[in-house]
């Protein structure tokens, strides 16, 4: 594969992005290539940076020093709303549902949102019954279907994570960060879940936050592992799992 | 599928369902309507219009509270500055009361986008905190300008003719017209709840940083939102001048803000018909226990520690909670 192809493969890039919270650096010089149309997993110990990565890369966090290029743009600058509308959109650690709106709604804000602004506030909500359909089928797509009306905060917490899922799927992201997407769920849920992940990459990019090991190895083109704010491995499973400082930042900490 | 489709349009359990009207909204409105009709038979009408008065306020409090969960401490700045332009244009520069009202609403609306470009990038308190300090400012010009008359305030302002043919000096007509003001509002406020804007400011609500990155500027909405609700206000401010014949301090005093807050939470907080009811409540309570002096404040203080303590939800709320459905 030649050089400039190579570039061109990358969708999502950090030069030097670095992260300090009164003295203390969250995140130092991270350098990320994500390639288009591959599964992302950054991974590392408790308080590695995770998390803060995300905050940079979708401006819910100004960064101190460094640069974050989209399809070769620079958005180190841009806000937070304005990176959605480019494709861009992320999950939480928590799960963020809209709490008190049935499944069906929460998929259709978003659905609302693609359709352009809503600012229109002496029409009636009657106009959003033509997106009920396609909700429905997103619903559908990550076994919500029986759920539409269900609030979500009466859903169990792998429902909600899915519910999640859909209506990020619902701005039809080129690139989606997932934040931790199989945190506090049960096994059955954990493979519901890997499944629906494998399922919406077939034609974008996903970068997650996993700490779960196994759940990686299944998914990931690509891991990062982060340490301390810093890049301390990356490649493949097999390679990054082999290393030994990967091994000895996982002991070191106890984790996993 | 298809049944997935079906119970994807609940009938009118869940608020925020598009589409259909709940059938018990317009059953509770009709009941409204049809009791405001008859009350003037059996009630003093200035009575009822300063009860319409605030019912409008406090319904215009509710659509930042309740819908989108902006705590303002200032709207009695919006209230009692379209109280006063109303008070000046109709008295001073003649103006017909239709306009004068529509001039007060129009300041409102002005005074509201300035309060919500400097408050509405800050989050809870803080946002509280910005809208008191600027209605307080507010209440200083009122004390200080030329044109607002101090302590006396605007008196003896012309009710005048409503389109030119309607003599609001006749009480009757007063009355019907106040109350065709303020099923306006109402209306508006509950196409503005039902409306796709209205869906994002629920959302907006419920999860912030989620809106945001599902793409929406929040912050427009909020100030939009905002807006809406100073103009809403300064409509039943200015209708309360030309009801009254008067604008004064008591209108842009913080108590003021105070007392909207308290309808509404009495009432019940998010609901459709709560703050009216709130505030036919409390308004009956200043009124029939002025004799008792400023005992009615401890009163009010009293019920407020009730409300908060035993029914969080409002006498609407709680209501609802009762008949299962969002009254
Ligand atoms: N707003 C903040 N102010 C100060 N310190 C912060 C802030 N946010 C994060 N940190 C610190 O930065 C470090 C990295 O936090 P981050 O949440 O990014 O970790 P993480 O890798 O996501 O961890 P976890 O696996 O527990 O989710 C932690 O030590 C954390 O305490
Ligand atoms: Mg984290």
């Amino acid at each position: 594969m030649g050089h400039a192809e190579t570039a061109a493969d990358v969708i999502l890039e950090t030069e030097g992005l670095t992260k300090e919270f009164r003295g203390f650096v969250a995140v130092k010089g991270v350098n990320l290539k994500t390639r288009r149309g591959s599964i992302h997993a950054l991974i590392g110990p408790n308080g590695a940076g995770k998390t803060t990565c995300f905050n940079l890369l979708t401006k819910f966090l100004v960064p101190t020093r460094g640069r974050i290029l989209y399809k070769g743009r620079d958005i180190t600058h841009a806000r937070p709303a304005d990176i959605a509308r480019l494709g861009l959109v992320r999950s939480f650690q928590i799960s963020a549902v809209f709490d008190h709106l049935s499944a069906l709604e929460n998929v259709r804000i978003a659905l609302q949102r693609a359709r352009g602004g809503s600012f229109d506030f002496w029409r009636s909500d009657g106009v959003l019954r033509d997106l009920n359909a396609r909700a429905v089928d997103l619903l559908d797509a990550v076994g919500l279907a029986d759920f539409a009306a269900t609030p979500a905060v009466e859903l169990p917490y792998g429902r909600k994570r899915a519910l999640e899922i859909a209506t990020t799927l619902a701005l039809e992201p080129e690139v989606m960060l997932l934040d931790e997407p199989t945190a506090g769920m049960g096994h059955e849920d954990i493979s519901r879940i890997v499944a629906l992940i494998r399922a919406v990459s077939a034609n974008r990019t996903i970068l997650m936050v996993e700490h779960n090991l196994s759940v990686v190895a299944d998914l990931s083109d690509t891991i990062t592992v982060l340490a301390r704010g810093e890049i301390l491995a990356e490649g493949d499973y097999a390679s990054v799992s082999r290393n030994p400082d990967v091994v000895q930042a996982y002991m070191g900490s106890g984790n996993d | 599928m298809a049944a997935a489709r079906d119970i994807a349009e609940p009938k009118g359990r869940m608020a925020g369902a598009a589409g259909a009207i709940p059938r018990h909204h317009y059953a509770a409105f009709a009941v409204m309507v049809a009791l405001l009709l008859v009350a003037p038979l059996f009630v003093y009408p200035i009575f009822l219009m300063k009860v319409l008065c605030f019912a409008l306020f406090a319904s215009a409090f509710n659509l930042l509270i309740g819908y989108v969960g902006l705590v303002s401490f200032g709207h009695a700045a919006f209230f009692g500055g379209a109280a006063y332009i109303t008070g000046h244009t109709a008295k001073v520069w003649g103006f017909p009361p239709e306009l004068a009202i529509l001039a007060g609403t129009a300041a409102a609306a002005l005074l509201g986008l300035g309060f919500g470009l400097l408050a509405i990038r800050r989050q809870g308190i803080y946002f509280a905190m910005i809208t008191l300090a600027l209605a307080q400012m507010i209440f200083f010009v009122s004390l200080q300008a030329p044109f607002t008359g101090g302590e006396d305030g605007i008196q003896a302002v012309p009710r005048g003719v409503m389109f030119g043919f309607l003599d609001l000096g006749d009480i009757e007509t007063l009355y019907f017209v106040v109350l065709a003001i303020f099923l306006g509002g109402f209306l508006l406020i509950y196409r503005i709840i039902h409306s796709p804007f209205g869906h994002v400011l629920r959302a907006i609500r419920e999860n912030e940083p989620r809106a945001v990155s599902l793409g929406y500027k929040v912050d427009h909405y909020k100030l939009l939102a905002f807006v809406l609700s100073a103009a809403l206000a300064g409509l039943a401010g200015g209708t309360k001048t030309i009801v009254f014949q008067l604008a004064s301090l008591t209108d842009v005093h913080w108590t003021m803000s105070g007392e909207v807050i308290l309808m509404t939470l009495l009432g019940g907080l998010g609901t459709v018909f709560g703050p009216a009811v709130g505030a036919l409540v409390l308004v009956s309570l200043q009124n029939y226990l002025a004799q008792i002096g400023s005992w009615v404040t401890v009163v009010q203080g009293t019920i407020f520690v009730i409300c908060v303590l035993t029914f969080r939800r409002g006498i609407i709320g709680e209501l609802g909670r009762l008949l299962k459905r969002s009254l």
